[in-house]
């Protein structure tokens, strides 16, 4: 009788790809693969009611694991085909996964536009402050100061938060968590999933061979720590001045509001259009 | 080892006392070392600290006795490789 967990990997996992993955030891893709099957699993759907599409670099990487309808498209656009999907067969439950300098660089146009379309998608990006895969270079959530190979000297550019930009561009779900609180990312990938709307997870996490190395941030498990240590709750951020939230990491559900469905309009101006009788 | 049986041995005294949802649980902690790459996680975030190395550096559980379940390590896990399982009782004398 195998445990919840193996039954999960047994189910979910696309045992003749190899493994163990590609990602290098400790790094937080593979926590957050393991959130997302316990979302899933959680949820009870079904594998072929489940499309996932990534982008390129190190989290574009995770679909081709697992056993869903997956798409592993180009640099950028996982958002792209995943509004396609959705337009084409609104009844799937549609989730972009993406890292950071896949979503807010490359791809920000398109993820700033979806946010505000309010396309009935999920969007989980993996934030780790660097371009992994490429060698390092920084990557628009890079802080201020930081080393990596394209800023040898300290980075002279200043980061953005991806959850407060989802936020502004008028997601409806936006949520944020770290790798270290694994069973937070699981309820809070459940929810976005179930929310009606864009719901944006922005998940925090460790890169400690290109990035921690180079700012002596020590590797995965001391990064973690931090994780732990830096992060505080929406419910108790509330109650700390700005100063005291200083380098700390909010965590929760930052944004939870209703706000009309585009692919549920779409319908409607199509049955408008329809009584309306004109012959365009 | 010794410390540990010390320890569960308050709970023994109480198990006939207290109803049985009060009686001590065991769990077994499995390693799969093919897809471990011994990053050290399991080791580092064990609240009982009960994950030791071998001599080439992959996990192994030192005392299962005292795992307490909380599935830490396996949730934590980024290569799938843990797996806690409740004990089940042995049928037979070389059950592992």
């Amino acid at each position: 009788m195998p445990t919840p967990a193996q039954a999960i990997r047994h189910e979910y996992l696309r045992h003749n790809k190899k493994f163990p993955h590609v990602w290098c030891p400790g790094c937080g893709n593979g926590i957050v693969m393991g959130a997302l099957l316990r979302a899933i699993h959680h949820l009870e759907l079904s594998k072929d009611e489940v499309v996932l599409t990534s982008g390129i670099g190190c989290s574009g990487r995770m679909p081709t694991y697992l056993d869903f309808n997956t798409l592993h498209t180009t640099h950028g656009r996982a958002l792209t085909f995943a509004t396609g999907v959705k337009l084409a067969n609104p009844a799937l439950n549609v989730v972009a996964i993406m890292g950071d300098g896949d979503a807010t660089a490359i791809g920000g146009n398109h993820f700033i536009h979806a946010a505000r379309r309010n396309l009935n998608l999920t969007a989980i990006i993996i934030n780790n402050s660097i371009y992994g895969m490429t060698g390092g270079q920084y990557s628009p959530t890079t802080p201020f100061g930081a080393i990596s190979t394209t800023s040898v000297y300290g980075h002279i550019e200043h980061a953005f938060s991806i959850a407060e930009l989802a936020v502004t561009a008028g997601a409806s779900f936006v949520a944020r968590s770290t790798v270290y609180h694994a069973d937070l990312i699981d309820r809070l990938i459940e929810q976005a999933m179930q929310k009606r709307g864009f719901a944006v997870v922005e998940v925090i996490s460790n890169c400690h061979v290109q990035y921690g190395r180079r700012n002596k941030l020590g590797g995965a498990v001391d990064m973690l720590k931090q994780f732990k240590e830096q992060a505080v709750t929406v419910s108790r951020a509330e109650k700390l001045s700005p100063e005291e939230l200083e380098g700390k990491t909010t965590i929760g559900v930052l944004v939870d509001r209703e706000l009309p469905v585009s692919t549920e309009e779409y319908k409607k101006v199509r049955r408008r259009a329809h009584e309306s009788g004109d012959k365009v | 080892m010794g410390k540990a049986t010390k320890k569960s041995e308050p709970v023994t005294d109480t198990k006939d006392k207290t109803p049985s949802s009060r009686k001590k649980k065991y769990f077994d902690v499995s390693f799969y070392h093919d897809w471990c790459k011994s990053c050290g996680i399991c080791m580092a975030f064990c609240p009982q600290k009960i994950i030791g190395t071998d001599s080439k550096g992959r996990p192994v559980i030192e005392d299962a006795d005292r795992c307490v379940g909380c599935r830490f390590c396996e949730i934590h896990c980024p290569d799938f490789a843990i797996t806690v399982s409740d004990r089940k009782p042995k049928r037979r004398i070389n059950d592992v």
